[in-house]
């Protein structure tokens, strides 16, 4: 019981780092990304492929990681997000497909659907991390981190042009914030912080296939932010643990594995639905704006 | 036609703006046409014209929201056209919206607080890297829309969302934020606008007094009685072209410009 509880732990912590840096995207710039999980998943298989490859440990792993998922999502930010936000959804999805496509049939690289085995485990200053129950501490870590750095961001003058451009971006322009360099390091940020998630992902389960990354699951990290509240730093994480709880949850019910899959699609769809109509603004709610600006 | 300075003065100072041949087209209208005129710095400029005579347009060149078929805008001797709307704003040329653009969802000191100078506190390495620099900058940010703020007389509603203020109370926020920044230069669209009376008594003051806090006004209006009350002098616009240039008292008097204007 220790371990299962471990381990849902620390898929919260993976998908709250995910949860949290999508929401720069989403909640505090007014970007919709559709690729989070093709960042996630380009960290997890950078990550990997340096260990297995290169013999890179757990912390450069992290670091190549960061950069290329970081590299990635600016190489579709820089053309997308010249002209406006909305093409970005489309230009994320693009980046989604091709990535998941690379995944799965750049074979020699990433062993296609075979996926890759054998990741070694985090050797985090001379302590092999191979329990569940460590492994929450590293997860718990990184998720603290994301947070820091992201109300870092977000409680300063550089989340306030966050939330101009969001609100308005002609007038964003008009007061001299540069708009589109603006939106290129927050996408960055945000795809770095989800590439470290797909670092921490690949040496805690071991072994990556592309199914991982699919476009369901950037969907799902988008419920995430939008169910825990979207307005708030702290409501992905909410998102994260109500929403990773309910496949448990469904394993107690006496339901086949069969049915048990495409149920948790059918109550994760509902959920949304139902938020959408009756608390757009998530389970968290919306920011008290006042107290923002109080020092 | 250029505009002259205004009659009480002894000698012109330079322009700190020169519009020379502005145009711009739009499909077979052209909406601005070889459009020239100074702007003279510590004046209250105004451009006045009939409906379409192209003033928004010139005002979105000028700042870079739209881009030039030809001409020239010069700011004290340095080419704008070209630039992006944030590149005008940091050389020095601010502007309102008539539709105001208050980021609404924020707070009124949020807002004026986006004027105010931070780039450390908007970069993302200096956040990280210098945080006691970041710190004391967002203390002297904050100080200094207070101060704005209490020269707009909006210090008391500091923290309620710009949506919740008053129609004329949103009007001085949209001058304020942009009075905090460095701008020698704002451009001001239709301040007056949509105002009755007792607001008006607020905002003209408040539009003298930009200019002596060492601002340079050009702005757009409609109302007549208050460009001839506030402008130092007025540059007439019709079919994007120039018609005359001068001090408020000869354009308004001007039987030609009242019948182009009033259609009388």
């Amino acid at each position: 019981m220790t371990a299962y509880l471990a381990h849902y732990l620390v898929m919260v912590g993976i998908y709250a780092i995910l949860a949290v840096s999508l929401n720069l995207l989403i909640g505090y710039s007014g970007i919709f990304s559709l690729a989070h999980a093709a960042i996630y998943g380009i960290g997890a298989y950078a990550s990997a492929l340096v260990a297995l490859k290169l013999g890179l440990g757990f912390w450069g792993g992290l670091v190549v990681a960061a950069g290329v998922g970081a590299f990635a999502s600016a190489l579709v930010a820089i053309p997308s997000l010249r002209v406006a936000g909305d093409y970005y959804v489309v230009a994320s999805f693009g980046l989604q497909v091709v990535v998941l496509a690379v995944f799965m049939n750049w074979t020699d690289l990433t062993n296609g659907h075979a996926g890759l085995p054998g990741i070694p485990r985090p050797n985090v200053f001379g302590w092999v991390i191979d329990e569940p129950f460590e492994y929450v501490f590293l997860s718990v870590a990184f998720a603290a981190l994301t947070y820091a750095v992201c109300w870092r961001l977000t409680n300063s003058a550089f989340g306030r042009v966050l939330q101009a451009i969001r609100d308005d971006e002609i007038a964003a322009q008009a007061m001299g914030k540069n708009v589109v360099q603006v939106k290129i390091v927050v996408a960055s940020i945000s795809s770095a912080l989800g590439a470290m998630a797909g670092s921490l992902y690949a040496h805690y389960i071991t072994y990556i296939n592309p199914s991982s990354f699919a476009l369901h699951e950037s969907i799902f990290i988008a419920s995430l932010v939008i169910l825990g509240g979207s307005e708030r730093l702290a409501g992905p994480i909410v998102g994260a643990f109500v929403l990773l709880a309910i496949p448990e949850a469904l394993k107690f019910l006496a339901i086949p594995d069969t049915v048990a899959a495409p149920l948790r699609q059918v109550i994760y769809g509902a959920l949304l639905v139902a938020f959408m109509l009756l608390r757009p603004e998530g389970l968290l709610g919306r920011a008290r704006t006042q107290a923002r600006d109080g020092r | 036609m250029a505009a002259e300075a205004a009659p009480q003065r002894e000698a012109a100072p330079a322009p700190i703006m020169a519009v020379r041949g502005l145009a711009r087209a739009f499909g077979g209208i052209r909406a601005v046409d070889e459009c020239t005129f100074d702007v003279r710095p510590g004046l209250i400029t105004g451009l006045i014209g009939p409906n379409g005579a192209g003033k928004t347009t010139v005002f979105n060149l000028i700042t870079g929201f739209l881009k030039a078929d030809r001409g020239s805008i010069l700011l004290r001797g340095k080419e704008l056209l070209g630039l992006a709307p944030h590149e005008v704003e940091r050389r020095g040329v601010v502007r309102t919206f008539q539709h105001l653009r208050l980021w609404s969802k924020m707070t009124v000191l949020e807002n004026v607080l986006l004027g105010c100078a931070t780039p450390m506190g908007e970069s993302v390495f200096s956040l990280f890297l210098r945080t006691a620099a970041v710190r004391a900058e967002d203390t002297r940010a904050r100080e200094r829309a207070m101060e704005v703020l209490e020269f707009f007389g909006l210090a008391g509603r500091r923290h309620q969302l710009a949506e919740d203020l008053a129609y004329p109370e949103q009007k001085l926020l949209s001058m304020a934020r942009i009075f905090a920044t460095d701008a020698p230069v704002m451009l001001l669209d239709e301040p007056a606008s949509g105002l009755d009376g007792e607001s008006l008594r607020r905002i003209v003051p408040q539009v003298r007094r930009l200019v002596e806090h060492g601002k340079t006004v050009l702005l757009i209006e409609h109302n007549m009685e208050l460009i001839a009350e506030l402008s130092d002098v007025v540059v007439f616009l019709h079919q994007g072209r120039v018609l005359a240039a001068g001090a408020p008292a000869e354009i308004t008097r001007d039987p030609a410009l009242s019948e182009i204007y009033f259609g009388v």
